[in-house]
């Protein structure tokens, strides 16, 4: 199968071009082809796994895409322990939620559409994945950018919709410039973009200050990619499309992106030991900074946008401590949870027929009895439960910041996983459990849908164990960088993580399902704090005020500059040229008289020269002659 | 003896009463006049030159009559556009024809 791996992203490639250009006025035929496309994608991506797992070890092939004078780059497929655990992660959830969209989207006039951009999406980020240098890696990165714009778009003639992707378009590229800064920076000092052969030669490379600075500057990319802090502004916002596209792109795949390139790029990272500390405290940052912020929001799809943000800075948290297992395992947990939690969300947003504000839910569990069971499953993993996914995942995390000795970030991390634990049952209690908050006539959602959650449910359980102390040859064995990992079963860190875990659940559970104390009543008396999360401490308003002010006030006096000097020489010019010709047009009598005086008084003035000076000493005086 | 001066004497008399004649006469044809005048004074040059300092030669002739030939072809073309003018606009005096500006 590994020789066909190449057919996983051309496949829904395929599907996108049959899509815009052939079958786009059948509905159905365009989902049915979207599909088809990615499940062939899975099979043989699952194909691809299978042969992995029994002979883990790295491939590599591709086509020459371009040949000149000593630049050689090639388009091509690299096959490790992450490109094909991230291979089965995309394809997989991609086509369980493909499927979930028939129900999701089947009234949207924009159906066709929807799956030709799903299609480009899986292309991209499949691409992304089996990239072998930088130069496909950025070309890909890009194209997930744009597959992201264009369905965070999807509802285009809404306003804030056309908003949202633009602001997440505009942030993302402000990462991604650090990012191309930083492969041009690398190209010069290595010469080349594949990444087998800068492996090879970094060797004596490590830690110079260059190799510091490119790497931040890659770094800056995933920053903007994976929404870190301070780029993470356009993710909430991304929640303005369609709910698969939140659960599929901003939240179990794209987003992870970022994720992904540093641990691709992590032979580069492990060298710069300053850029790995920039890493880990931008992630550890990131962590409790969105964790706050969730625990004030009450829009369903933003407290798990918040959410994705904050663990994805634990992935960084990860990376930067030295877990590149920890990392990539709680990414994988992560894309199934966060999945199913934003699938369930979709589905109480179509049984409440848009309702989003988590305020006018309450009581759902009696009218929704599947999507509420699955949701509490996706909780309990987010909030990492034993045996929940999460819990594995979180808790190797935890361990790796210990054994590395940085204690800060370790209880960084602690800290908001007691936050994680609280806004998701905060969220849980409030939306799911109760009276009805509103008049609301809720419905149980499509088996198409219900029956996606109940699988990704199963997952949202299971899938810890692939990385559990209990299984010799497990995850670590597969995806490491170095030297194999193995996981060791720490009782104490287990231990505290479920204590703030429960201390998480239970605090949300006295305040929002028992209420010891009202939530009015805690709102009033912290009203400072509550604002400032409300608020989202205010990054949007400081963004807002650094683009109205600084850059428009610098931009008024470039405006002034252009408008009054460059316009006026301009201008100035012209007038001139115009004041010179009113004076001068009078000598053009039409009269040919006068032209022939003209011309006989200006032969006699030459030959009147010509008799007084010598025009051969001139030239020699002048240094012609 | 009528040496190469008296020549040039006469050509520069006859130049300058042609280009006297362009100047001032309003006659669109009596300024045609005057610039045969003006060519025939250079031919009176052209032919006094080449006899001599060069007799042997005959390259001023050739000019000459090179210079007749175009003469002939400007004089045909100048009476046309003439009655042309006439045509258009009942008159050739040339102060008169001064549309030709700005």
């Amino acid at each position: 199968m590994i020789e066909y791996a190449w057919l996983i992203p051309l496949l829904p490639l395929v599907s996108f071009a049959l899509i815009v250009f052939v079958t786009g006025r059948n509905r159905l035929l365009s989902a049915g082809i979207s599909i088809a496309a990615i499940a062939a994608s899975f099979v043989i991506a699952a194909g691809v796994g299978l042969e992995f797992l029994h002979n883990p070890e790295t491939v590599e092939y591709g086509l020459p895409w371009v040949d000149v004078l000593g630049l050689r780059v090639e388009m091509g497929v690299l096959l490790d322990g992450i490109s094909v655990l991230m291979l089965l992660i995309v394809t997989f959830i991609a086509t369980l939620i493909q499927i979930y969209s028939l129900g999701y989207m089947h009234e949207d006039p924009g159906f066709s559409r929807y799956y030709s951009y799903m299609s480009l999406f899986a292309f991209s980020m499949l691409g992304l994945v089996v990239a072998t240098n930088f130069l496909q890696l950025y070309i890909f990165f890009e194209l997930v950018g744009l597959a992201s714009y264009l369905l965070i778009g999807f509802w285009y003639e809404k306003h804030s919709a056309a908003e949202a992707a633009k602001k997440a378009f505009v942030t993302t590229r402000a990462g991604d410039f650090g990012l191309l800064l930083g492969i041009l920076i690398l190209f010069s000092l290595f010469g080349t973009f594949d990444f087998t052969e800068l492996a090879d030669r970094i060797a004596g490379f490590d830690n110079i200050p260059l190799l510091t600075l490119l790497t931040v500057l890659i770094f800056l990319g995933p920053v903007g990619k994976s929404a870190q802090v301070p780029l993470h502004v356009w993710l909430p916002d991304a929640m303005e499309g369609p709910t698969p596209v939140s659960a599929l792109i901003h939240a179990a795949t794209m987003v992870a992106a970022g994720v992904y390139l540093v641990a691709r790029t992590y032979f580069l990272f492990a060298n710069a030991p300053v850029a790995l500390t920039v890493v880990a405290w931008v992630g550890g940052i990131t962590a409790l900074f969105a964790a706050t912020i969730a625990t004030a929001q009450d829009d369903i799809k933003r407290v798990l946008a918040y959410s994705t943000i904050s663990q994805l800075g634990y992935m960084m948290l990860a990376l930067g401590v030295g877990g590149f297992t920890a990392s990539m395992f709680h990414l994988t947990t992560h894309a199934f949870f966060k999945a199913l939690l934003f699938l369930g969300a979709g589905s109480v947003i179509i049984g409440l027929h848009h309702k989003q504000n988590i305020w006018e839910m309450g009581g759902l569990y009696k009218k929704m009895p599947i999507t509420t069971v699955t949701f509490l499953v996706g909780s309990l993993a987010l909030a990492g439960l034993f045996p929940f996914a999460g819990f594995w995942s979180k808790d190797s995390i935890f361990a790796v910041a210990l054994e590395h000795g940085q204690v800060a970030l370790y209880w960084l991390a602690v800290a908001a996983a007691f936050l994680t634990a609280f806004y998701t049952f905060r969220l849980f209690f409030v939306a799911f459990m109760g009276r009805p908050r509103s008049d609301h006539h809720a419905v149980e959602s499509p088996p198409s849908m219900t029956g996606v959650l109940v699988i990704l449910a199963l997952f949202a359980i299971g899938v810890g164990f692939i990385g559990s102390p209990f299984i010799k040859e497990g995850f670590g064995h597969f995806i490491y960088f170095g030297k194999p990992h193995v996981e060791h079963l720490h009782m104490n860190i287990a231990l505290t993580s479920t204590a703030v875990t429960l201390a998480g659940i239970t605090l949300a559970w006295l305040v929002y399902s028992v209420r010891v104390t009202s939530f009015e009543t805690l709102s009033v008396a912290l009203k400072p704090a509550y604002l400032l999360l409300k608020n989202k401490y205010y990054i949007d308003e400081i963004y807002r005020w650094v683009g109205e002010r600084v850059v428009e006030g610098f931009g008024f006096v470039l405006q002034w500059f252009d408008r009054t000097i460059i316009d006026g020489v301009v201008n100035g010019t012209g007038t001139l040229t115009e004041a010179i010709g009113r004076r001068l047009r009078v000598v053009h009598t039409g009269d040919l008289q006068t032209y022939a005086l003209v011309i006989l008084s200006g032969v006699a003035l030459l030959f009147a020269i010509l008799a007084l000076v010598d025009p051969v000493k001139v030239l020699k005086l002048g240094g012609i002659l | 003896m009528i040496s190469l001066t008296h020549y040039l004497v006469l050509a520069a008399v006859l130049f300058s009463i042609g280009l006297f004649g362009v100047i001032t006469k309003r006659n669109a044809i009596a300024i045609l006049m005057g610039i045969e005048l003006m060519l025939n004074a250079v031919n009176i040059n052209l032919v006094a030159f080449s006899r001599f300092i060069e007799p042997s030669d005959v390259v001023g002739q050739v000019f000459a009559v090179f210079i007749i030939v175009v003469a002939a072809a400007e004089v045909a073309v100048g009476l046309a556009i003439i009655i042309a003018l006439a045509r258009a606009r009942q008159t050739i005096d040339a102060e008169e024809l001064h549309l030709l500006k700005w």
